[in-house]
């Protein structure tokens, strides 16, 4: 009988009219800047499948270009239109923000990947291979390094023009990322970008052996960490029954008091939201480097080709640093005392074990790596005022470095020998003597990487370090400062090794790039010394978007 | 109309980028480029003046903020111009002069092979120059203050294949230094005292600081106008300045960076006003300095270097003026442009005499050089007259005006320094006599160069003669046309103030003994240089002579007080700084570097023991995390 009933009431569950699922709302206008460049990687996909490889290249950097200035035009016209302000919206079902700090990091991490892109078209570096221009890319990534499917590969004249597609769509997840406003959406957008730069990594053209092992590790790390962001989302789902940030943040304050059955026994347990946080937070700390997640970034910074490396440096570390501020300011303010403290420890590591160990680097790119994460550990300084100041300093701080970063590396390409970029710090020996205005350039970076005025790196350092010393860390200023001082030591003493050393008698050459690295470059040098000279309108431009929707 | 007065300093700071980082490319057109782009902020600088005079006299002053530079709190370091009637003056001057004489260098720096780059040097000490004049606070002041001391020592020293240049060139920027320190400090504690760098705030308050800290202030700006403007004790760099090019002597050694001084003092005016005993120091300083010039002016027998002797003491006026307040800014403000006009043209008469001569500078070589150079004979001839103040020429007005006020200041204090002011003016006559005599008059005696050339003297082109030609035009008339109507009284009192004073003796005894001491000198010039021929190698000499010809010992006394002195001071901190600062400097050096090798060991390349210590870091974190909420 009883048997009967239930067969009964599946069937006429099964007769009943499906019950009706809502068609998501979502705001395509707001999106555009993200859909914009999705939709130009899918394209670029179309153009890989089915235009002749001779045509690709010039159609990927035109469609790359294309895309990623319509998608700031985009930005811009959001802004323009009150959607950083009082419009400041959450879209897609509560998926994504639409305000003030998004439209700000997304908008940078378009021009950086603009510029970046510009430098990954580079063809002119590397000596022809056969009549065929290349670049700093493999001929064929899946080729076995040095094995005979390489050399036809090379010999053929293949370039890989996936390239752009690919760093489209890191740029379509970088572009969500911070304005992620849910854990799932943060969790979907840190794949999506973190996969192509795992790719991308591995596809240097020269030492392909080394790009390919940093390829992997970055890849292996990076998974672990996303193991423990994915792990860190439950937990905190465990505690609010929502991954809605602003559901989240209402059952911290403890507005929320439905408790959802199914969660009875484990919501509102702050074990939970601590360890939950904490893991995510750890997931975050890893994508900008900070110590100690930083193990990866000296490795996949000197095996990546070194467009790549300027583009990840610069734009990954936007994206992080943005999905951070949203998660610490929107979701955990209400716990602001319990994260402060272990910020505040990891910013002191990070700042002061970048520093140091930068210090006895020979390979410049490591050297770069080492001097970001002593940046990451300055811009958590920012992060860690918990101020409307303090938001605006990093969004400023974010700005000025992305494209000091990019300028640096890119200038790195330019030094070559026989075997590629001569990375060894002692072929730099004496380069201002053969190369003034490449060495000049180089060192106007390293002015602003050590904060000296003039430069965006004193004006970002400097408004980083008040929002800090205002939101009561003066400790961590005092490190901070200590540390610009050992770091300053490392990139002076590269501008006294370029300008004061002897050149050698077999040094490397500069080679002459295309215009489009020199653009690069040059917008490089134009934003270090205009954001040095006159911060004052960038600044109020990212203090006016300090402010998150909730 | 406030827009354009960014330009005027923006024209000429594009020429000199243009020039320096514009390579070879540009060595064939780039003398023309310097020299449009300091013409065109000349017109600038004309229109502003029309504008401007479209105005009434209180609401002249133009000003404008550009942009603020990392406000902080209270501290508010604004990029913003203020052009009032005192600024125009100075920027009519600096861009009239400076448009001739770069095209006099057009002509005179022809055949060397670093033009370009001396042109963008002197576009560089342009747009320096001009931003310290319209800069509206002290902060941006010292920025064009500390330009212009840059492109003087890469002017001194642009033949810096020359060991002497060289020498020179860090002898100016070394005693500039000394005054550089004294503005620095001056304008922090102005900030200390009023919270601002901005001229407005700062003057208009000034009334409400107390004395003692008016009087530091005041004495360290003095210190500040010292050094650029070679005032004793700073004095010394001027005449080893002449090392550069003769162009460069006169805009920058003559006609403008060196009052730079003066505008300092009077820009001031309202610092000084509340301060008398740092007045008393101005004008102690000026008296000292005008005598000071003057006599070691007697004494050369190198062209530029008596030039030198006798713009250190015409600026020595200058100052003095500036030290007696009210009755004295605009006098000195006067006196700074006429004797812009003239000292440029004597410089670059006397370039042009040695463009002539082989580049000879000594006098007692030159000789009856009239009949050669006709043009160059004429206008500096003109420059003379002004200098010494002949009646109806500019120096005239603008120094009997100086010494009248001296006089004006009342008591033992006047008499002294219109004393001092009067015989200065006998000095002053005597010794431009005799560099006259010596060069355009008497037989030839002229001698070949060290490779065996003889001399042809011959007129210099166009390009020189015509700024020449201008200048002679000015030295002429400029005090005149000052003096009509107090034309420019009216124009600068509403900026600098003035007030009459009560002299002891009239007007008209001033100018009469003026005109005897004038005489006097000439006179006693004529008599030992133009009645005897003159020897070609300098006689002995008095113990005065021969001390004047050493500047008056000056090197000597440096040397001993403070070259000795500064060395020992040096070794005791160098021991100091070998045992005990390098001690702890390289100690945190290596254990920096020992601490970095160590840490740098944990970076292995296994992405397994990276992943061991994300999970190490993950499990502080957490704990960390959890510690915080227990405690």
């Amino acid at each position: 009988m009883s048997h009967a009933a239930s067969v009964h009431s599946l069937w006429t569950l099964a007769a009943d009219p499906p019950r009706e699922i809502p068609a998501p709302h979502i705001e395509y206008a707001q999106l555009a800047p993200t859909l914009i460049v999705l939709g130009g990687a899918v394209l670029g996909i179309l153009v890989e499948a089915f235009l002749p490889r001779r045509a690709r290249y010039h159609a990927q950097l035109l469609l790359s270009v294309v895309g990623l200035a319509a998608a700031f035009a985009a930005v811009v016209a959001l802004a323009a239109g009150g959607h950083a302000g009082e419009k400041a919206r959450i879209a897609a079902m509560g998926a994504v923000a639409v305000d003030g700090p998004a439209l700000f990091l997304q908008g940078t991490i378009l021009l950086v990947s603009l510029i970046a892109v510009f430098t990954f078209a580079e063809r002119r570096l590397d000596p022809a291979a056969h009549g065929n221009r290349v670049d700093s890319f493999a001929a064929q990534g899946s080729a076995v390094p040095g094995g005979e499917a390489e050399q036809a590969a090379v010999k053929a004249g293949f370039t890989t023009t996936e390239v752009f597609p690919l760093a489209l769509f890191a740029v379509g997840g970088m572009l969500v990322f911070p304005a992620a406003n849910d854990l799932l959406t943060l969790f979907v957008a840190l794949e999506v970008f973190s996969l192509p730069l795992y790719v991308l990594c591995a596809l240097a053209r020269r030492q392909r052996l080394l790009s390919q092992e940093s390829a992997v590790k970055y890849f292996l790390l990076g998974a672990f960490s996303s193991a423990f962001l994915l792990f860190g989302v439950a937990l905190l789902y465990g505690y609010a029954g929502t991954v809605t940030y602003s559901g989240i943040a209402e059952v911290v304050s403890g507005t929320t008091r439905t408790v959802d059955p199914a969660l009875a026994s484990t919501m509102g347990n702050d074990a939970l939201l601590l360890i939950g946080g904490a893991l995510v937070l750890m997931g975050l700390l890893f994508k900008v480097g900070a110590v100690p997640f930083h193990m990866w970034t000296p490795d996949v910074y000197q095996g990546a080709p070194t467009p790549v490396t300027g583009f990840m440096a610069a734009a990954t570390k936007i994206a992080g640093f943005g999905a951070l501020l949203r998660l610490l300011y929107v979701v955990l303010p209400g716990m602001r005392w319990d994260w402060r403290p272990v910020m505040w420890g990891v910013a002191i590591v990070t700042m002061l074990l970048g520093a140091i160990v930068a210090v006895t680097q020979t390979d410049v790119k490591r050297l770069l790596a080492y001097s970001s994460i002593a940046h990451a550990g300055f811009i958590l300084a920012g992060v860690i005022a918990a101020s409307p100041d303090g938001v605006s300093s990093v969004l400023f701080y974010l700005a000025a470095y992305s494209f000091v970063t990019l300028g640096a590396f890119s200038v790195v390409t330019l030094v070559r020998d026989a075997g590629g970029e001569a990375t060894h710090l002692s072929k730099w020996a004496g380069l201002g003597r053969r190369s003034p205005l490449v060495a000049a350039v180089f060192a106007v970076f390293l002015l602003a990487f050590a904060g000296i005025p003039l430069t965006s790196g004193f004006a970002g350092k400097f408004a980083v370090f008040k929002a800090a010393a205002q939101g009561g860390a003066g400790t961590l200023v005092i490190v901070g400062v200590l540390s610009s001082a050992i770091a300053a030591f490392f990139y002076i003493r590269v501008i006294v090794l370029m300008f004061f050393s002897e050149p050698k008698a077999d040094g490397p050459t500069v080679a002459v790039p295309s215009a489009l690295t020199s653009t690069a470059i040059a917008v490089g040098v134009a934003v270090t010394v205009v954001l040095g000279v006159a911060p004052q309108y960038f600044l109020d431009l990212a203090g006016q978007a300090g402010t998150f929707v909730r | 109309m406030e827009n354009l007065i960014g330009l005027l300093v923006v024209a000429p700071l594009l020429g000199a980028a243009l020039l320096l980082c514009g390579g070879r490319r540009l060595d064939k057109s780039g003398h023309w480029i310097g020299t449009l782009l300091a013409a065109a902020s000349f017109v600038i600088g004309v229109v502003l003046f029309a504008d401007m005079l479209g105005r009434d006299g209180e609401q002249r002053a133009l000003h404008t903020t550009v942009f603020s530079w990392v406000p902080v709190g209270g501290f508010q370091a604004d990029v913003g111009f203020q052009l009032d009637q005192l600024s125009m003056t100075f920027v009519l001057l600096i861009t009239g002069v400076g448009t001739l004489i770069h095209l006099y260098s057009v002509g005179y720096m022809e055949h060397d092979e670093k033009k370009r780059r001396f042109f963008g040097y002197l576009n560089l000490f342009l747009a320096a120059m001009l931003l310290l004049v319209v800069a509206d606070n002290y902060l941006l002041l010292y920025v064009g203050w500390e330009g212009v001391g840059l492109a003087s020592y890469l002017l001194i020293g642009f033949w810096q294949h020359k060991p002497s240049a060289a020498t020179a060139a860090k002898k100016a920027f070394i005693v500039n230094r000394v005054g550089d320190v004294g503005l620095s400090i001056a304008i922090m504690l102005m900030f200390t005292t009023f919270g601002t760098f901005a001229f407005g705030p700062v003057l208009e308050s000034a009334g409400d600081a107390g004395e003692g800290k008016l009087t530091a202030v005041a004495l360290l700006l003095l210190l500040a106008a010292c050094g650029k403007s070679a005032q004793v004790p700073l004095q010394s760099w001027l005449g080893d300045a002449m090392e550069g090019p003769t162009p460069v002597s006169a805009l920058i050694h003559a006609a403008t960076m060196v009052t730079a001084g003066v505008y300092l003092i009077t820009r001031s005016g309202s610092i000084f006003n509340g301060a008398p005993d740092a007045q008393l120091a101005v004008v102690t300083v000026g008296a000292v300095t005008l005598l000071f010039g003057a006599i070691v002016g007697c004494a050369k027998d190198d062209i530029k270097k008596a030039l030198a002797g006798s713009t250190m003491s015409q600026i020595g006026y200058m100052i003095l003026a500036a030290g007696l307040g009210p009755i004295g800014y605009v006098f000195a403000i006067m006196h700074l442009v006429t004797h812009g006009f003239f000292k440029a043209g004597l410089f670059l008469g006397a370039g042009s005499v040695m463009h002539g001569m082989n580049d000879e500078v000594d006098m007692r070589r030159y000789g009856g050089l009239r009949k050669y150079m006709p043009v160059t004979f004429v206008t500096f001839g003109l420059g003379y007259l002004a200098i010494i103040g002949f009646p109806g020429l500019s120096g005239f007005f603008s120094k009997d005006k100086i010494i009248e006020a001296a006089f004006a200041k009342g008591g033992t204090e006047g008499w002294i320094l219109g004393g001092a002011a009067l015989l200065g003016a006998a000095i002053t006559a005597y010794y431009m006599t005799r560099v006259m005599i010596m060069t355009f008059f008497g037989e030839k005696r002229w001698q070949p160069d060290a490779e065996g050339n003889a001399p042809h003297p011959h007129e210099s082109p166009r390009t020189m003669t015509i700024p020449m030609v201008v200048l002679a035009f000015g030295s002429v008339f400029a005090g005149g046309l000052f003096s009509v109507n107090d034309a420019f009284l009216k124009w600068l009192e509403p900026v600098t103030g003035h007030s009459h004073g009560n002299s002891p003796v009239s007007a008209l005894t001033v100018t009469a003994a003026t005109v005897v001491v004038l005489v006097v000198g000439v006179a006693l010039a004529w008599f030992q240089y133009g009645r005897r021929p003159v020897p070609a190698t300098a006689p002995r000499g008095s113990l005065l002579t021969r001390a004047a010809r050493r500047d008056l010992l000056q090197d000597d006394f440096n040397h001993v007080v403070l070259v000795r002195g500064g060395e020992h001071l040096t070794r005791s901190l160098v021991y100091v700084d070998h045992s005990l600062v390098d001690g702890v400097v390289n100690g945190t050096a290596a254990s920096v570097g020992g601490l970095s090798g160590r840490i740098a060991k944990l970076q292995n390349g296994y992405a397994r023991s990276y992943a061991v210590s994300m999970f190490g870091g993950a499990a502080v974190l957490i704990v960390a995390t959890l510690l915080m909420r227990a405690v």
